[in-house]
């Protein structure tokens, strides 16, 4: 698990999994361009000021359609986790255990993102610890896609 | 009490279930399957399955009521319901369906079914095996988020986190269900009991779940009849009667993402004080709960959300000895449930709890009056149901 030191350069799972796609109806494109170019995009309303993630087509405090994106830092805390074993797709048969993350975002009215915690998958875990968003691109993919995944500071 | 309510209104007048079978192991087609078990209930009822008139059903059957109402040569098809959502949440969901069509008069005697050969079709606990996704999944599948437990499993850590409840209350689940379904012979795990030391020792499937606290994957079919109070009290089995039915989900439960703002629940927390509202009961009154188990974390959650002891008092209540039908003060799972018996999506433990009232369960809780249902802990929409002999009318 050395290589998994150097975030950017090795993915954390193996590839093989359904890569993500921007929704065809174009709900989500600013978020995966944004991960693309390292930036961290979150949905925000227009009209109030709202955050609100997953993205959706109004905002859910004013009712408003007219929603933005704003740019933020991905320094949040860890809300919860969990540790894989059971292998639930043929591209993590050999892959062993791995950690997935639940942050959450204080800077973005407390919004929560799934991803995976790099590093050692035996490592302890503590809710709320401080983690901060690194970007792993795969540019070999078919359709080249960045995730944004989290890493203890 | 509102005048608005079910309560004393519909009961549940016939059961019927097919073999249960593991995962793959029905001969049956699925359609098949369905046509057994509603013929079943339709003789366990005394009725000719053409008397049928209506259909409920959830989590996306794939069981046509028309075609089944043409396979059956019912005189007429009244009501063709489905409650949305995938998981067992729409089991109480279909009952509370049917049972809101019969006491408005929409229909007069409704069939609620779950047919599943998941031997036929894909299996629930494997990811897509598609090359790309979008929407809501693109958030969590990339990530190797995307079996049922895993959705579920977060949500359980964090309840744990909150809470303090301990893995000591999933394990007393889970053993006390094994246990129940030593004594029912239609059990898929009948004669294969669980251990603590068993329990302790199988694999991680995905932290905090291990094996034993997941439900299995099944094949088979089960059926419930349905008729207004009237009609019930002329018919060949003793009724169960309805005392009350809700279905749904806190606000924003389904917020995308793991963004529930209550996202350490099983989703009860706004349905349980309806559930009691319209039965006209409280939680001391309840003589045996069958509580959904796709996984022990979320039975947990779903017993305290609906009173049956706080946050502080769980560890000590969820014990094993306070769960059996023999020496509980709440009998659980007393057939085997989705963990034990069959993964019937939980209308086996629909079945179960009319068998409860009805006197014929293999783990029978003396004077069970009142007979509670949880269905679905931690999707939305979930669901709950309480049954009531004639006594508690
Ligand atoms: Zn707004």
């Amino acid at each position: 698990m050395s290589q998994q030191k150097m975030p950017n350069q090795t993915p954390y799972l193996p590839e093989g999994l359904p890569a993500p796609m921007p929704s065809r109806d174009g709900l989500d494109t600013p978020y995966w361009e944004g991960l693309k170019n390292e930036k961290l995009m979150i949905q925000r309303c227009n009209v109030c000021q709202n955050w609100q993630w997953g993205p959706e087509w109004i905002c859910h405090a004013c009712h408003s359609f007219d929603l933005g994106w704003g740019e933020v830092k991905g320094e949040g805390v860890i809300y919860s986790w969990e540790r894989s074993w059971h292998p639930v797709h043929p591209a993590l048969q050999e892959r062993g255990p791995y950690i997935v993350v639940l942050v959450e975002l204080p800077e973005v009215g407390n919004i929560r993102m799934v991803g995976n915690l790099l590093g050692d998958p035996q490592q302890d875990i503590v809710i709320g610890s401080a983690v901060k968003v690194v970007f792993e691109h795969h540019p070999d993919a078919k359709v080249p896609f960045t995730l944004a995944q989290w890493q203890i500071t | 009490m509102t005048n608005r309510t079910l309560r004393g209104k519909v009961a549940v007048v016939g059961v019927g279930e097919t073999t249960y079978h593991k995962r793959g192991g029905s001969d049956d087609p699925e359609f098949v399957l369905a046509l057994k078990a509603i013929l079943a209930a339709s003789e366990d009822a005394g009725i000719e399955p053409r008397e049928i008139d209506g259909f409920a059903s959830f989590s996306n059957d794939r069981s046509d009521p028309s075609r089944l109402s043409a396979a059956l040569g019912m005189d007429e098809l009244k009501f063709a319901n489905m409650q949305w959502g995938g998981g067992g949440g729409g089991g109480s969901g279909a009952v509370a369906n049917a049972a809101a069509a019969i006491a408005t008069g929409v229909a007069d005697c409704v069939v609620v079914f779950r047919a599943l050969a998941q031997g036929q079709f894909a299996r629930f606990g494997q990811g897509p095996k598609s090359s790309g996704v979008s929407g809501d999944g693109a958030y969590t599948i990339p990530y190797g988020m995307m079996s049922p437990a895993q959705m579920f499993a977060m949500r359980c850590t964090r309840h744990l986190h909150e809470t303090g409840v301990t893995r000591d209350t999933y394990k007393a689940v889970s053993l006390a269900t094994y246990e129940h379904a030593q004594n029912n012979p239609r059990a898929v795990m009948h004669g294969r009991p669980l251990s603590p030391e068993k329990y302790d020792g199988a694999r991680w499937i995905v932290e905090p779940y291990q094996l034993y606290d997941c439900c299995m994957e099944n094949d088979g079919a089960a059926a419930m009849v349905l008729v207004s109070a009237e009609k019930a009290k002329d018919m060949k089995q003793k009724p169960a009667y309805l005392l009350g039915a809700t279905a749904g989900s806190e606000y924003r439960n389904a917020a995308p993402c793991h963004n529930a703002p209550l996202y350490a629940t099983s989703s009860f927390t706004s349905l349980a004080p309806r559930l009691y509202e319209m039965a006209g009961v409280e939680p001391q009154d309840i003589d045996v709960l069958q509580s959904y188990e796709n996984f022990t974390g979320g039975v947990v959650m779903s017993i305290i959300e609906h009173g049956f002891c706080s946050h502080d008092e769980a560890n000590e209540f969820i014990r094993y000895d306070n769960l059996l039908a023999a020496t509980g003060k709440l009998p659980l799972n007393t057939s085997g449930g989705n963990l034990a018996e069959c993964y019937m999506h939980g209308l086996e433990l629909i079945v179960e709890a009319v068998r409860q009232i009805r006197g014929e369960s293999p783990n029978q809780v003396v004077n069970a009056n009142v007979s509670m249902v949880t269905s679905g802990p931690m999707v939305t929409p979930v669901s709950n149901c309480i049954f009531g002999s004639q006594e508690t009318l």
